[in-house]
């Protein structure tokens, strides 16, 4: 999914980098008052990193309030009508997807484990259909049995009624036979829904795909095939009335403010091996200052919902303190940060001048204004390391990472000019993008490429803008700053929708190099339809390679979140399966 | 009296008329100058990779693909009459006043916003009393006793404070009351549910946002006083042997009141449409929150409610206002 961060409008962002800054000085301040960041003074820091290799305050301990807190608002609390990779991760306690990720620090949480399912599915024809069969004895929170046809009416109102529930992905709607044509369960009345989608029983589901596909088991662990009571629906008001599937229910939902959630009774801990229901009640609050929520994580009274890390004030004062740094955990994202070529627009259809782009960057200083080493390692493939499938590999070295003019004009030369005026796109409201892209023009003028800066609101980057290609035509915008994390760690879920042709639309766009190479596509396709995890692997490698040698896209930095890690919270993993957020599963309190 | 009240109700409605055209200009006529169509328009709504057909369903869910005058219409039709919405399995009736569905969450805004007006009507009312009482007695005090140990002390405070801007103040004052001595609660508590802890958990943001304002009304006030008081009839006043509390409280003050009577309806007003950097920063949910969400998600039903609610509390404290001069100074007749 498209990096996705806390939006704010420019006016805004003004105030806020102030805040910021006042809230440097105040935490300077208080510097004294800190007991080394353990909050409660009492506990010692497990050390820096360590929710990355292992878990943190492992306990059993239960009774307590876990709080969450998060500056902006989730897209839905509709476990069918989100995309948020946080919301994938708390969404699991009120909704059981077929499968989910193992709760386990770093790359072992992308391991994947049955929930709702009793195992993971059975392919056959060749990866075409997929067969689930539910665990025994499952309930709502109502008390009412959790069938097989739940979950397909779940799968149908979240993929196939757009027009309602429309913030979701829809990869359902993509690969499931006849999914182009089914109108989905608000227009078709019918009890039939859609005919690929089968329930012989209340305990099995098959899936019928219109394609090879052997990463389907990733597809199920998305919060859309949680069950959803068809009685019970009520659209988009559903958010109102969830019914729990999970090992907490919501005891009170406030738009935009609050939610709370709180044991549900008729859970049972025998259906489920992953779910422990610690605390008594989680309480999610929304719309907190974000640097409010700094100082509430640093006290160890909440957990920061958004997961995305610090704000710069408190960073700037964790790299300057050894004992604050110790209650840190710094891992990958799970995202790259890029500059996308558009391979479509003269000079830059030919891969020479790309190849000069390429040698012409200065990737230090680009890590530099994205905010030094901490907030990402200098990347030079397309799949960042904790996406299985990456291969390390440089193919435009340049000495330290600064770049070569030498080359850069070599290759121009060999594209046959001197000089390229182009523009270059970046979001307005992401100022460390702003500054990236400032640091690409300045190393690419060395080269004799002139770029211009064009920003575009977040909120119109892709509808509106870089998402557009007839109107990067027009503007001749050659360059995208972008940000982009895997919707499921895999290579094909990383890469089809940046790299496939078959993602290149009027607008929306997110291939933004407009890459339509027929071998990328091709290898995506073979890829996808291979078993083998490790053969799978070795082609999402190759693609790494052949897109690289294409010189569609300059790999920036590997995205790092830094994340203060609370004390006074238990069972803590920082997870690879959700971009390096703690795993929110089995999260307690010491605190009764 | 009644014909200036319903003089003043017709022109409110026009204005308010033309303020919600305006918006729905700006959202839907500038972007089509700037080439947007409706579809991207759309697409805005939905998530990655939406089909041609999602794309029609959202126009037609939205109401997109109908010319802007006919949404226009719709939408004051909604206001005064109410309107059925689709909610995918039923439909729902929105009761008048019905400022529809949100795009983006496809939440109704009508409970939204009333849901938050206690927020920021609390944040307002709070702050306006202190920075009303702080300010104009500072100023008083100057005026009475000009180039004073007291004038230059208020006057040093109200420059520090129309300098510091609010999230300066604000942060440091959650920083310290609420972080470094927790004297006071953080999570708003409505006043009909308990009115200490009510009061308690805003006390730091009246206090920001009445250092703010109590310095304009502190100048204000002393200009204000500084002239009035030289002025014939309170020599009279004093001549005839009233005591110098009644002149300057009943003569001096009465007089100077009238301009920070106008700018105090024009302020009230404007934080009651939401008060954006202080609800930020002490995380309150009023209006201003909402309305920066709105915003930023490019969603025209939340942003017309903001704004057309923005507007009538303008339009009824400048109402008040013309009230209370007729109060203030009798020499003012309603006509």
């Amino acid at each position: 999914m498209e990096g996705k961060q806390t939006i704010m409008r420019r006016s805004a962002l003004a105030a806020i980098a102030a805040i910021g800054t006042v809230s440097l000085v105040l935490s300077g301040c208080s510097k004294a008052d800190d007991n080394s960041g353990n909050g409660d003074g009492n506990s010692k820091s497990a050390g820096a990193d360590a929710a990355t290799k292992g878990v943190v305050n492992a306990s059993t301990a239960k009774g307590g309030t876990v709080t969450y807190e998060y500056s902006d608002v989730p897209d839905s609390f509709d476990p069918g009508n989100t995309y948020y990779g946080y919301m994938f991760n708390l969404s699991r306690l009120y909704a059981r997807p077929l499968m989910t990720y193992k709760p386990a620090p770093g790359d072992k949480g992308n391991e994947l484990v049955p929930d709702l399912a009793a195992a993971p599915g059975e392919s056959s024809d060749n990866g075409k259909t997929w067969t689930y069969k539910l665990r025994e004895g499952l309930k709502y929170e109502d008390g009412t049995p959790i069938t097989s046809k739940d979950v397909k009416y779940a799968v149908e109102r979240s993929n196939f009624a757009r027009d309602v529930l429309s913030l979701g992905p829809n990869y359902f709607q993509q690969f499931l036979e006849g999914g182009d044509k089914y109108k989905g369960p608000y227009k078709d009345k019918s009890d039939k829904g859609i005919a690929s989608i089968q329930t012989p029983d209340d305990q099995t589901i098959v899936f019928k795909l219109n394609r090879s596909f052997q990463e389907f088991d990733y597809l199920v662990a998305q919060p859309q095939t949680a069950p959803v009571p068809k009685a019970k629906d009520k659209g988009v008001d559903y958010v109102k009335s969830i019914v729990s599937s999970g090992s907490y229910k919501f005891e009170s939902y406030e738009e935009g403010k609050q939610a709370v959630l709180v044991r549900n009774e008729n859970w049972d801990a025998k259906t489920d091996p992953l779910r422990k229901q610690y605390p008594d009640k989680i309480v999610i609050k929304l719309k907190v200052n974000a640097e409010t929520i700094d100082q509430d994580v640093r006290a160890g009274k909440a957990i920061d919902l958004g997961g995305g890390g610090v704000q710069a004030a408190t960073q700037a004062e964790i790299v300057s303190d050894p004992d604050l740094k110790a209650n840190t955990d710094n891992t990958y994202g799970g995202r790259l940060v890029y500059m996308a070529i558009n391979t479509k627009l003269a000079p830059f259809d030919k891969v020479e001048c790309r190849k000069a782009v390429q040698y012409a960057v200065d990737k230090k200083s680009v890590q530099t204004a994205l905010g030094g080493p901490i907030r990402g390692d200098i990347a030079t493939t397309v799949l960042p390391p904790d996406v299985p499938g990456y291969k390390k590999a440089d193919l435009y070295a340049t000495p330290d990472n600064k770049g070569d003019a030498a080359k850069a004009k070599e290759q121009l030369k060999a594209c046959g000019t001197e000089k390229i005026k182009t523009n270059i796109s970046a979001r307005s409201d992401r100022p460390q993008e702003i500054a990236a892209a400032t640091a690409i023009i300045n190393s690419l003028k060395a080269a004799g490429i002139d770029a211009t800066l064009k920003q575009f609101p977040s909120g119109k980057y892709f509808t509106d803008a870089a998402g557009v290609p007839a109107f990067n035509k027009k503007q001749n915008i050659g360059l995208h700053m972008m940000q982009w994390g895997a919707d499921w760690p895999s290579g094909y879920g990383f890469d089809q929708q940046i790299l496939h042709g078959d993602a290149i639309g009027e607008s929306g766009n997110t291939n933004l190099s407009q890459l339509d190479n027929a071998d990328v596509n091709k290898m995506l396709e073979q890829a996808i339809a291979t078993e083998d995890a490790a053969e799978r692997n070795n082609l999402y490698a190759e693609i790494d390679n052949k897109t690289m040698e294409e010189a569609a896209l300059v790999p920036l930095t590997y995205f790092k979140v830094l994340l203060y890690r609370p004390a006074g919270f238990t069972n803590l993993v920082s997870t690879a399966a959700f971009s390096g957020q703690y795993d929110y599963l089995n999260i307690g309190t010491t605190k009764k | 009296m009644i014909s200036y009240i319903l003089r003043r109700t017709v022109a409110a409605v026009i204005l308010l008329l033309v303020v919600t055209a305006v918006t729905f200009a700006i959202f839907f006529l500038l972007p089509r100058l700037a080439g947007q169509t409706a579809d991207q328009l759309a697409q805005q709504y939905i998530g990655k990779s939406p089909t041609k057909a999602d794309i029609e369903a959202v126009k037609q869910n939205l109401g997109l693909d109908q010319p802007v005058y006919v949404q226009y219409w719709d939408f004051i039709k909604g206001i005064v009459s109410g309107a059925t919405y689709d909610l995918g399995p039923t439909t729902a009736q929105c009761n008048a006043p019905c400022f529809g569905y949100s795009f983006k969450t496809h939440v109704e805004v009508w409970p939204q916003l009333t849901s938050r007006i206690p927020v920021t009507l609390s944040l307002a009312a709070g702050a306006a009393v202190m920075w009303l009482l702080g300010g104009i007695t500072a100023g008083v005090i100057s005026a009475l006793k000009p180039r004073s140990l007291a004038d230059r002390t208020f006057m040093g405070i109200a420059l520090a404070g129309v300098s510091l801007p609010m999230f300066f103040t604000g942060q440091l004052a959650l920083f310290l009351f609420t972080f470094k001595w927790p004297i006071f609660g953080r999570d708003y508590v409505p006043f009909t549910e308990n009115p200490s802890q009510w009061a308690n958990t805003l006390f730091p943001a009246w206090c920001s946002l009445a250092l703010l304002y109590s310095a304009i009304y502190a100048r204000l006030t002393r200009s204000g006083m500084l002239e009035t008081m030289s002025e014939d009839f309170i020599r009279t006043a004093r001549a005839k042997g009233l005591r110098e509390r009644n002149v300057v409280a009943k003569h001096g003050l009465r007089a100077a009141l009238t301009p920070i009577i106008t700018v105090f309806g024009m302020d009230l007003g404007l934080l009651l449409g939401g008060a954006v950097i202080t609800e930020y920063t002490f995380s309150l949910h009023g209006i201003g929150e909402y309305a920066v969400q709105s915003i930023k998600d490019n969603d025209l039903p939340p942003i017309l409610g903001v704004t057309l609610l923005a507007a009538f509390f303008v339009v009824l404290a400048n109402f008040l206002v013309d009230l209370l001069y007729a109060a203030a100074d009798p020499r003012v007749r309603l006509s």
